[in-house]
């Protein structure tokens, strides 16, 4: 009973969502464009699904991984499982290597379910007439996200202060904005935005605030914060960097095909 | 003819069944990474039985169905009405109203979003802790509600200025290189206590059905403005509603401390 009871209450979160969306979008339909809209059945339709299938998806998420997800974040990042005395203030940041590598396994695998990315990545892949794959893409951005998590880890961990990591990202986006072929800016730029939503937010605020309470010398309250920057700031870098790389190999794929003539 | 129209319906069927499947299978691929590393976590590392592997089944069956049907209404729903508006908007020529519309869509979709609402709350315990604020209940919900507000109105203006960007055909990133440098510039004046939180806020403001809608209102106005390209022009809302709550945040940590 319980899980139908539950369902009913993240169906009426969901729809707390989709209302004012679907007023804002009918409104101005109906009053500023004052045009019929095509398939109007479809799109009702369509948004039946989207509704119901974000229902499900969010009450399967809360029933199954979040609890394991977010108890797995914790444990750890206990002392007692790091095999650390408590009482240690100056602890070494390699005794975390575990914290990392599942840091970057969790921020990958929660990334490549993201429903927002799959949204941008068909949309991108329609728009470049199939030349970004979607497969491909979400494979970048998910790559992204794992580095910047373990990365945000290792700064919660060491306790260096946040905006240093940040404003040198930014730098290292912007010498490769430079070099980066044209088409592919925006969409790297979006998809550092996409990436944190429904799946990673949970699952990596319990991570950092793991690492925030059992950390000697952290405290909860301040420096949990910082591990959703770094999973939007770098992904922007990789899905340049995998164009930048899809660019130097079809240029020496022409070289060679060139010196063989 | 009726059994002409029969042939039809079940070639239909059979094809909407086929491109079911196939999207059930992709979900499940899309589901099987979190559950290889939750699995392999809980058994190598940690070394501990799974604690309810009936519903951790039936979770997971949830969620793959729940993908499954979203990404299909995202094909037949979302994008198909974001586009038409769009296309609308450009066929309609005012300036005026489509840049409304961008505030609403930016606005609307931001100020109600639960994320956003976790975040404020636990940012107005950390201006009390940092002594920003008083700890008082009324002072916490007063802080909370003005900075979801200043969010959802930097998110608001986000989408305006990128709807803007397309519109003139600016490129990109001169926009967010400038927010960068906003993003800089603020972090030196800002109390520190905001700082991480005003970072964070970036990656939470945009929903699941924010992003399609407004990836697909890009694309649909690059698409039917002469002379802009759907992939270098269309992209790109998202990274601004991303980057202008981190100066905005910082802004209210000012004028508020």
């Amino acid at each position: 009973m319980s899980l139908i009871s539950d369902s009913m209450q993240v169906l009426l979160a969901t729809l707390r969502d989709v209302v004012p969306i679907a007023a804002i979008l009918f409104g101005f339909q109906r009053f500023v464009l004052r045009r019929p809209i095509p398939n109007l059945r479809q799109v009702l339709i369509g948004l039946l699904y989207v509704l119901l299938g974000l229902t499900f998806f969010l009450q399967g998420l809360e029933q199954a991984l979040f609890p394991l997800g977010k108890l797995m974040a914790q444990q750890l990042t206990a002392p007692e499982f790091l095999g650390i005395d408590q009482g240690h203030t100056d602890v070494h940041w390699g005794h975390y290597l575990w914290v990392y590598v599942f840091a970057a396994a969790i921020g990958f695998s929660t990334t490549i379910a993201e429903p927002s990315l799959i949204a941008v990545a068909i949309k991108a892949n329609q728009v470049s007439g199939g030349a970004i794959g979607t497969w491909r893409l979400r494979v970048a951005v998910a790559v992204g996200v794992a580095l910047g998590i373990a990365l945000g880890s290792y700064r919660i961990i060491t306790g260096t202060p946040l905006h240093w990591y940040i404003i040198v990202g930014y730098v290292i986006v912007i010498v490769q904005t430079a070099y980066a072929p044209k088409s592919i800016i925006a969409l790297a730029y979006d998809s550092g935005g996409v990436t944190t939503s429904t799946v990673t937010v949970p699952l990596v605020a319990a991570l950092g605030l793991g690492l925030a309470t059992h950390v000697p010398g952290r405290n909860p309250l301040m420096d949990g914060f910082g591990l959703i920057a770094f999973a939007s700031l770098f992904p922007i870098m990789t899905v340049i960097g995998y164009a930048q790389l899809g660019e130097w190999m079809t240029r020496r794929e022409a070289k060679r095909f060139q010196e063989q003539r | 003819m009726y059994l002409c129209t029969r042939i039809r319906a079940c070639l239909e069927i059979t094809a909407l069944l086929a491109h079911l499947g196939r999207s059930l299978l992709e979900s499940l691929r899309d589901l099987l990474p979190i559950v290889i590393v939750i699995g392999f976590f809980q058994i190598f590392i940690l070394r501990q039985p799974f604690p309810d592997l009936a519903g951790l089944l039936v979770g997971s069956l949830l969620v793959v169905t729940g993908l499954t049907l979203f990404v299909y209404g995202l094909k037949v729903g979302l994008f198909p009405i974001g586009e038409s508006m769009a296309h609308d908007f450009a066929a309609k020529g005012s300036l005026f109203w489509v840049l409304v519309f961008a505030f609403a869509l930016g606005f609307g979709t931001t100020v109600a979003e639960p994320a956003l609402i976790a975040v404020a709350d636990e940012a107005a315990q950390v201006a009390a802790a940092g002594g920003m604020i008083e700890a008082a209940p009324a002072a916490l919900a007063r802080y909370a509600s003005g900075l979801r507000l200043t969010v959802a109105l930097s998110v608001g203006i986000a989408i305006m200025v990128g709807v803007i960007r397309i519109i003139k055909g600016w490129p990109i990133h001169y926009l967010i290189i400038g927010g960068y440098f906003g993003v800089v510039a603020m972090t030196g004046f800002a109390p520190p206590e905001i700082v991480g939180i005003a970072y964070d806020s970036g990656g939470v403001t945009t929903s699941t059905i924010t992003v399609p809608l407004v990836t697909a209102l890009g694309v649909g106005l690059s698409s039917s403005i002469s002379g802009r390209n759907p992939l270098t022009d269309g992209f790109g809302l998202i990274a601004f509603a991303s980057l202008t709550p981190m100066i905005f945040v910082m802004g209210y940590g000012i004028l508020i401390s």
